[in-house]
């Protein structure tokens, strides 16, 4: 085998002094990206492992949001009387929003485990089970703009041309979701109660966020905590493009942003700083 | 004789709670009544170690001596409490067999895993496939799920990825013996040849004998200390005696 030898096949850092290791933030950032084909394989194994053994597959990723989206219109439409206009296509874009943020975000945290078992005996930067969630939540993401567009077609709503500006919407939502899955997994790694604790955050926090109703019904002195939540930003970020047909302002877009990108930075140090004792919490 | 591992002063110690919390709850609660009390375990106290590139060097030990832990500080799994860790090439874990394998994937899938945990990119890891799959001898299983493999066929494809690997630094912990007669015999072989080339060896084995056998140094761990450090028949016979209660100083 020794014939083989290629030193550029093996990701794994051929020199290690553990007396000049350079920011942990750094390092980890690069390993990362020498491990990226092991997030890609990650990425694609949840995939085929959740759908294994199953009849409709991949289906279920587009039809969980559908029968969802039916059954929450039928509540409001019917029983509540909304009145927001074409509200499956309203429902269904912050659905699938609110849905990519708390599936990536607790799947981050139910990572820890598997990590453990790896990360105990073999050289693995941690960080990878983090990005491999999140690449995971942007495959069901992409699949289930699917059922959307499909509903926006037969509902006769009209498929704006502002959908373009989505990438942008998804990209700020990632970095934020990003910043935090990482201060999750690094506290799911020391405490075992914080998945849980997280799941009962989550289904709250859905609810103080527009997403089944419009911000409008909420009384104006409760308006500080609409004001304080990033996810009611965030949604109208993903939202108008598709419900309005706008893009969203330049100050609310640019904002939005900034608040995420700093939850990413925040997110990545606060995981590297304590990335070399997750070792010793296992 | 260029050195391919370099430990100095090198002290491992874990921070054990005393009591474990595992609850967030709970930390907050003994945080603020600053009752969080923290026990130190030695795992490694003052080790000076170095090891030449293309030595074979066995380690021993009984349980707990920090044997599993030496190989986890060369092999960057921890980082040390204090000294230094100096290790040029790269290490391959030939640790645990199966280690993160998903009974749910095929052969093919897993192989994919496997070699990408150990950090080749997905293009490497594609080239290598047919060979791993035709040294296990299961390239008519290969889109079959691992979890109707027989434990022999598991453990052959566990150990034909582990071990088709290019690394300086073998870190080998116990025997590897999986599958029948005739697959050990072909194990051994495949062991034996990855050890040649000028390549750094470290073995952890219970097996006095087998160090004997491939080692020609020997590194005797106490308390997580190295009590002896020189040539393999010398410190297995002082370590067999001991072992044997014929004498009472380590």
């Amino acid at each position: 085998m020794s014939s083989r030898r290629d030193p550029t096949v093996s990701a794994a850092p051929a020199v290690y002094d553990s007396a000049r290791r350079g920011p942990p933030w750094l390092e980890e950032a690069v390993h990362l990206w020498a491990y990226r084909g092991l997030v890609h394989e990650l990425v694609i194994r949840d995939i085929k492992v959740r759908y294994k053994r199953s009849i409709l597959g991949i289906v279920w990723t587009m039809l969980a949001p559908l029968l969802n989206m039916v059954a929450l219109t039928l509540v409001f439409s019917t029983i509540l009387k909304t009145a927001i206009q074409n509200y499956p296509v309203y429902f269904m874009a912050g659905s699938i929003f609110w849905t990519f943020f708390s599936q990536t975000t607790s799947s981050a945290a139910s990572q820890t485990q598997a990590s453990n078992e790896l990360a105990k005996r073999m050289f693995l930067p941690r960080s990878v089970f983090v990005a491999s969630a999140v690449g995971g939540g942007l495959v069901n993401l992409a699949l289930s703009l699917i059922p959307l567009v499909l509903i926006v077609l037969l509902s006769g709503f009209a498929l704006h041309a502002t959908w373009a500006f989505l990438p942008i919407s998804i990209l700020i939502t990632t970095l934020f979701t990003t910043g935090v899955a990482l201060l999750l997994f690094t506290l799911a790694s020391r405490f075992a109660d914080i998945r849980e604790m997280y799941l009962v955050i989550v289904q709250t926090w859905f609810f103080l966020t527009p997403i089944v109703y419009h911000p409008s019904i909420v009384p104006f002195r409760y308006r500080l905590a609409l004001w304080l939540n990033p996810m009611y930003y965030l949604v109208q970020v993903f939202r108008k493009p598709i419900y309005e047909g706008v893009i969203p302002s330049a100050p609310l877009v640019l904002g939005s942003l900034a608040m995420s990108a700093a939850v990413l930075v925040t997110g990545w140090l606060f995981f590297c700083r304590r990335k070399d004792q997750m070792a010793y919490w296992s | 004789m260029s050195v391919a591992i370099h430990l100095e002063g090198v002290v491992l110690r874990y921070r054990v709670p005393r009591e474990r919390i595992f609850s967030m709850k709970e930390y907050a609660i003994r945080r603020l009544q600053r009752r969080v009390v923290y026990d130190d375990f030695v795992a490694l106290r003052d080790i000076d170690l170095e090891v030449g590139t293309g030595e074979r060097v066995g380690v021993i030990g009984r349980n707990g001596a920090g044997k599993s832990t030496l190989f986890r500080l060369i092999a960057r799994v921890l980082p040390p409490s204090e000294g230094r860790v100096v290790v040029m090439g790269r290490t391959a874990p030939i640790l645990e067999l199966g280690l993160g394998f998903h009974g749910e994937l095929t052969a093919r899938e897993n192989v994919m895993i496997q070699g990408t945990l150990l950090g080749f990119s997905r293009a490497e890891t594609r080239r290598r496939l047919e060979r791993i799959v035709e040294w296990a001898e299961l390239e008519d299983f290969i889109d079959a799920p691992i979890r109707t493999y027989s434990t022999g066929m598991a453990a052959r494809l566990a150990f034909a990825v582990a071990t088709d690997v290019d690394p300086d630094i073998l870190l080998v912990d116990e025997t590897l013996s999986v599958g029948d007669e005739k697959f050990q015999r072909k194990c051994k072989e495949r062991m034996k040849a990855l050890q040649g080339h000028g390549k750094t060896v470290m073995l952890v084995s219970h097996s006095t004998e087998q160090i004997r056998d491939t080692c020609e140094r020997a590194l005797w761990l106490h308390h997580g200390r190295i009590v002896r450090d020189g040539s393999a028949a010398e410190v297995t016979a002082a370590y067999h005696q001991w072992s044997m209660g014929e004498t009472d100083t380590v």
